[in-house]
């Protein structure tokens, strides 16, 4: 059962036992919601911008272990960020999640607080040799992009 | 005296010989599709291999062998349903779907007006809510909602309130969630009283029970082939000959018209009037060999052996996890088919798929296209484990197996 110790890694389940940054915030900058209308899985993201930074982030919603696990990570790895870090994240994320040969290691060296986040999210690589699962782990990902295009474009 | 075996029915299907991981295949989705066998595939590759023509009006040889091979799977449909009016009864479409749409659209859109209610339930697919929301935006109808009682059964206590001003009732014969068996029997009786029509989504039901229209007094009838051991790609809408005589065609195009001018076209009469395009030939062969397949083990003892598979299902999942596997759906055999949804405490139901296909178990996680019945329940998904007529106990096994694995990782 090799493989499915790739998918479930023992950090991953510790995020979907226990979600970081659960919850709602009052008067958010940016409140987005994402589906998955294929499996039902859903997620409300909510985002404080202060001076381009994000100074907290909640999220409620409901899904499997991976969606769950990779939106309580990201959560963690993208708070006291500025947006311009957050984007970055996002992109190394997206492409962890479509680059099946490549590992990590290999990837362009991520500069040094990207480095740090993405040691945990690292976690979820094993999910691309499960295609069905991939859109459950970019579930969050395409909503946060969504929330910080809402707060970009906001006057 | 049946002859059925299951373990014949294993033999004779291809894909029970696939392996997945290293291990057998242990199928357990029938309830969204069955798995062919080889008879049925044959017969789709005898009509491509020697048959092929368009249907109809063919003079050459061959095209007369393919209208005799679609109108002789017509026939056997009839046969198969014991349709009072025999194959002028039976329209091919794509499947239930398509069938429930002809129903909203075709008799629904020229029989209802604003304000006349057509009574469904909180257990039907979304194939058998939607197109009536679609009717209500068009139209102004009323939907309506039987409820489900937390016995997974129909709460038909409030029936003669629910009935004022309904013109039809269109329920489901067997829940592809709950596995719940309507009486629907009693509901035809009930609509009859009040004046109303009766459809039933047979997906579940006429593939897992059979279904005897001259003895069941309803009006009309929806399933799929490839639920039924056939192929994908077709379907049937069934409605006594006097009903189908009235409605009028729902796709316009070429083979269901008696007459095109520059003024207007006369329709067809008959099944082809709603058969409009070159229809599922190929799947029509394969439907035929399927309820031929289906006659052959008889219905009789393929409900009993699911029922029997259903029960031993019942009893051990009960027993071997001591509540952390529910399963959403009446807790007895009893008017009840093969279809186990289960929530894993703890578990996600995409988990738990992903778990048991590492055993090559399939099963299948989701709303199930019934969304209503799951918010009933408070349920986001369920992973649903279902029967079909090859299935044996050792497949339960497997699944028992498989499910302690996904209790045991997630702790």
């Amino acid at each position: 059962m090799n493989n499915l110790d790739d998918l479930y890694r023992e950090i991953i389940l510790d995020h979907y036992r226990s979600p970081r940054n659960r919850g709602e915030l009052e008067s958010p900058s940016a409140r987005v919601e994402g589906f998955n209308p294929l499996c039902g899985d859903e997620i409300v993201i909510y985002l404080r911008v202060e001076d381009g930074v994000i100074s907290d982030v909640k999220m409620t919603g409901h899904g499997c272990s991976i969606s769950q696990a990779s939106s309580s990570m990201m959560s963690t790895a993208i708070k006291g960020k500025t947006l311009e870090q957050a984007h970055r994240v996002i992109d190394r994320f997206k492409e962890m999640m479509t680059l099946k040969e490549r590992s990590l290691d290999e990837a362009e060296e991520p500069s040094e607080p990207d480095l740090r986040s993405l040691g945990e999210l690292a976690a979820l690589a094993g999910v691309v040799k499960f295609p069905v699962r991939i859109k459950c782990a970019t579930l969050s990902w395409n909503t946060l992009a969504q929330a910080l295009d809402e707060v970009e474009s906001a006057p | 005296m049946s002859s059925f075996d299951p373990r014949r029915v294993r033999v004779d299907t291809p894909m029970l010989s696939r392996v997945v991981k290293g291990r057998r295949l242990t199928y357990l989705d029938s309830a969204s599709s069955s798995l062919p066998p080889r008879t049925v595939i044959e017969a789709i590759d005898r009509y491509y291999s020697l048959h092929h023509a368009n249907v109809h009006r063919g003079v050459y040889t061959t095209a007369n062998e393919a209208t005799e091979i679609f109108e002789g799977a017509r026939a056997g449909v009839a046969h198969f349903l014991n349709a009072p009016g025999g194959s002028d009864e039976v329209v091919f479409t794509h499947g239930t779907t398509e069938s429930m749409n002809l129903l909203a659209r075709s008799w629904g859109a020229a029989n209802l007006r604003a304000g006349d209610v057509v009574l469904v339930s909180q257990m039907e697919h979304h194939a058998n809510i939607v197109p009536w929301f679609q009717l209500r935006e068009t139209h102004g109808i009323e939907v309506r909602f039987i409820p489900v009682g937390e016995d997974f059964r129909l709460d038909l206590s409030g029936i003669d309130d629910l009935m004022r001003g309904v013109r039809l009732v269109s329920v489901t014969g067997m829940s592809n969630v709950l596995g719940t068996i309507n009486p629907v029997a009693a509901l035809a009786r009930v609509a009859h009283e009040h004046g109303a029509l009766i459809a039933v989504d047979g997906a579940q039901s006429v593939a897992h029970l059979g279904t005897d229209l001259s003895a069941l007094d309803i009006d009309f009838l929806a399933f799929s082939g490839h639920k039924m051991l056939g192929p994908t790609g077709i379907g049937v809408f069934w409605t006594r000959r006097e009903i189908l005589a009235d409605m009028p065609p729902f796709l316009g195009g070429g083979g269901m018209i008696r007459d095109v001018r520059e003024d207007g076209y006369t329709p067809a009469t008959g099944p082809t009037r709603f058969e409009a395009g070159t229809p599922p030939i190929a799947e029509a062969a394969g439907l035929g060999a399927a309820v031929r397949y289906l006659e052959s083990l008889g219905m009789d003892a393929l409900a009993a052996h699911e029922r029997e598979l259903t029960a031993d299902a019942l009893t051990r999942l009960a027993q071997e996890f001591d509540g952390r596997v529910r399963v959403i759906g009446p807790a007895t055999p009893e008017q009840r088919g093969g279809v186990l949804s289960l929530d894993v405490e703890g578990v996600h139901p995409h988990d738990v798929a992903q778990i048991l296909d590492q055993y090559g178990v399939c099963v299948r996680p989701g709303h199930h296209c019934a969304k209503p019945l799951m918010r009933r329940f408070g349920l986001a998904a369920t992973a649903r484990a279902s029967f079909g007529p090859y299935s044996l106990t050792a497949d339960t096994d497997v699944l028992i197996e498989a499910l302690g694995e996904a209790v045991k990782l997630f702790g």
